[in-house]
């Protein structure tokens, strides 16, 4: 009866080819760590982290070596016990130079950890405390920090934590080995993050194609009366927030606002194992879950890395580059970032890095627009990027906002199916960063 | 038939009377009475509709100019001889108007600087450039060679020239300034016409890397500034001419060892 069943799922939107059959069955394997690590004070949304460790100074792994700067903000720890060999500019994966602390490694030193709670008779603000104090932030891509998504304004009720257990990238199965390895911990952190959000029911939405998670995980909330496990269409961008809560509650976030307005709070599935790690063990998080794929690399691989790896050890880990190897993207290959330069550091919310080979990557000619609407069409958000590039490209940025420009996510679903090749999303991130400007000077003036 | 006839003229006339009357109240009590001013003063505008003035069009900036909300020499395009024009028409002196030219504060073309091991291949423009990693150069502070000055000068006063980097026509420039509005990286500055002297690098690195990015960039050493006796001042690694104190003649432009700092009279 399955051909009947209405799968839940959202409009528009894509299915390119997964891939995930390279990384799929390999086992996530630790890596050791590396001599020295490069720790960027921006790994999440907000304001720069401010420094407080001072060169030369002995850190313990867990130790803060830079605090939380205003309340959208988070620390960051260190992963290694170690010294503080230079505080300066490195490149990071987002592709700009940012500020950063280079620790290297000592053999032997002390892991900082937290005493351990009980979720079950611990107090509210203690598990949000805690998890403000140990910097975790969101691990699908944004990193916006995780206690502010779960400390809601006294104003408004959150219904709903959904775990994001989508993976709707192609390539990435990072998420999907979590799932199977430990299913346990993400009911468990799912229950703490229920708990410090005051939600009443928690929801796991996982795309169809991973149906062997799916399974694991029903059958360990068969005896929960408030957590389901909800399949959703194979579809990308599926496990972008707006669509993800517009596939399991029918609810649709309004633009410009977060999901927050409509009573839901998403979570990775990643971040659910560190919230556990966290509470219930005391661990802080050191490390970050990556897959490393693509044809370029020669042994693909799962990883559990220490955060603040340079991406060219992890990628030397992995056998390192074929000769074909042209591209390199830290993040899924939508949505990632193009990367210059292997000396970045692998960040807390770093979910992969792919390497492309020429046969993966289709770089052709821009021509002229054929009204076909196939943007259109895919457009998650319902927008007309065709339109929206143009008016970007011609600097009509007035125009641009009255038809929603900032209501784009920038998944890319439109320019991987343009038939002519139109750098669209391109186009729109430029107009979006325009009308920023723009209303600045308004501000200003 | 003829109190048909009666009542079509009785009923046509009538109702012209009402309109007519209607149209005499209006022209008596809704009237606006522009300032002829503001007419005379619009004429002797270029007409570019540059915004160069900050005002949406020339028409704007008359109306601001006669109603005392803009300068006299407020119109970079016109320069010198608008405002006089103005000035008359307004029966006030007229300020100093100088003509303002653009300057394009950097060497690095794609001969010069140093490319990174990547290729850019989104849309050629500026503004796309710089929000992905600032392109493929290396200096994260120079020109990116998009062009998007070029595209924005309402004049067809600038081009690329083969090496990237965009060049004036400065007959043809009338300084309305837009160029320098819309570069991303500040690189295009608006200064007097008559001054010569220039650093012509924006590089902020420390010394090291400034080599390594650039061939052509200033390293910091900062020869100029101690020279200058106050016309020139380090801030960070970077001179930066204080125009008021320079004294040209004390400038030391052939011991620059990139050659970043430059008497434009002199190349010429």
């Amino acid at each position: 009866m399955n051909f009947f069943k209405n799968i839940r799922t959202f409009n528009g939107g894509i299915h390119p080819p997964e891939e995930k059959q390279i990384t799929k069955d390999l086992p996530l394997e630790t890596m050791p760590d590396p001599e020295m690590i490069v720790l960027p004070t921006v790994q999440h949304i907000g304001r720069p982290a401010k420094i407080i460790a001072e060169k030369g100074k002995i850190v313990a792994a867990g130790e803060v070596i830079a605090e939380a700067d205003g309340y959208i903000s988070s620390p960051v720890l260190s992963s290694v016990c170690g010294k503080v060999e230079k505080i300066g500019m490195n490149s990071t994966v987002s592709g700009f130079q940012k500020e950063c602390i280079f620790i290297s490694k000592s053999d032997n030193g002390e892991i900082r950890k937290y005493d351990p709670i009980n979720p079950e008779y611990a107090s509210l603000d203690e598990i949000r405390t805690r998890i403000k104090i140990a910097g975790i932030v969101g691990q699908g891509g944004a990193a916006f920090p995780t206690f502010v998504k779960l400390s809601p304004p006294a104003t408004k009720k959150i219904e709903y934590l959904i775990i994001n257990g989508c993976e709707c990238e192609p390539y990435l199965t990072r998420d999907y080995r979590l799932m199977l390895e430990r299913p346990a911990d993400i009911i468990a952190g799912l229950k703490i993050s229920m708990k410090a959000s005051g939600a009443e029911t928690g929801i796991i939405g996982i795309e169809e194609n991973k149906q062997d998670a799916i399974n694991i995980l029903s059958k360990l909330v068969e005896n929960e009366n408030r957590i389901f496990v909800e399949s959703v269409k194979t579809k990308y961008p599926q496990g972008a927030e707006k669509m993800l809560i517009k596939a399991v509650t029918g609810r649709e976030v309004p633009p410009g606002k977060l999901p927050v307005e409509v009573g839901a709070v998403i979570q990775n599935v990643g971040t659910a194992v560190e919230v556990y790690e966290a509470v219930v063990k005391g661990n802080p998080p050191l490390y970050t879950w990556l897959t490393v794929s693509g044809k370029g690399i020669k042994n693909p691989k799962n990883l559990k890395v220490k955060i603040g790896t340079p991406l060219e050890q992890v990628i030397n880990f992995c056998g390192g580059l074929t000769q074909d190897a042209v591209k390199i993207i830290a993040g899924g290959p939508m949505m990632g970032v193009g990367q210059y330069e292997l000396s970045a550091p692998v960040m807390k919310a770093t979910s992969g890095i792919i390497v492309l080979t020429e046969s993966e990557i289709h770089s052709h000619q821009e021509t002229n627009c054929l009204r076909c609407g196939k943007c259109i069409q895919v457009c998650p958000m319902n927008l007309l990027p065709t339109r929206l590039a143009k008016l970007s490209q011609l600097g009509r940025i007035e125009e641009a906002e009255s038809l929603g420009i900032n209501s784009c996510m920038e998944c890319g679903s439109c320019v991987y199916g343009c038939p002519a090749n139109i750098p669209l999303v391109q186009w729109i991130r430029i107009g979006k960063k325009s009308l920023l400007k723009l209303n600045q000077q308004k501000k200003t003036v | 038939m003829e109190t048909g006839l009666i009542i079509a003229i009785a009923t046509m006339g009538g109702l012209g009377l009402l309109f007519a009357g209607g149209l005499a109240f209006a022209d008596k009590k809704l009237r606006v009475t522009e300032n002829p001013l503001i007419g005379k003063v619009f004429e002797v505008l270029p007409g570019a509709n540059c915004g160069g003035c900050g005002k949406a069009g020339c028409y704007d900036f008359a109306v601001n100019v006669v109603e005392g909300k803009a300068k006299i020499n407020g119109c970079p395009v016109g320069g010198n001889e608008t405002a006089e024009k103005i000035a008359q028409i307004l029966g006030v002196e007229k300020g100093v108007s100088e003509k303002m030219l653009p300057r394009v504060l950097c060497r690095g073309g794609n001969k010069e600087a140093v490319k990174k091991m990547t290729e850019y291949l989104g849309p050629v423009s500026c503004e796309a450039i710089t929000i992905i990693s600032g392109g493929d150069k290396l200096c994260a502070y120079g020109c990116v060679g998009g062009g998007d000055c070029v595209n924005a000068c309402p004049f067809d006063a600038m081009y690329m020239n083969d090496n990237g980097l965009p060049e004036i026509l400065e007959d043809i420039c009338t300084g309305c300034g837009i160029c320098a509005k819309v570069c991303p990286r500040n690189v295009i500055e608006m200064h007097p016409a008559t001054r010569t002297v220039f650093v012509l690098c924006k590089n902020q690195d420390e010394p090291k890397t400034a080599k390594e990015v650039c061939s052509v960039a200033c390293i910091g050493c900062g020869i100029c500034a101690r020279k200058s006796e106050g016309g020139i001042e380090m801030r960070g690694y970077l001179p930066v001419i204080n125009y008021d104190k320079l004294d040209e003649g004390l400038i030391p432009f052939d011991k620059c060892k990139t050659g970043a700092i430059v008497n434009l009279k002199k190349l010429s």
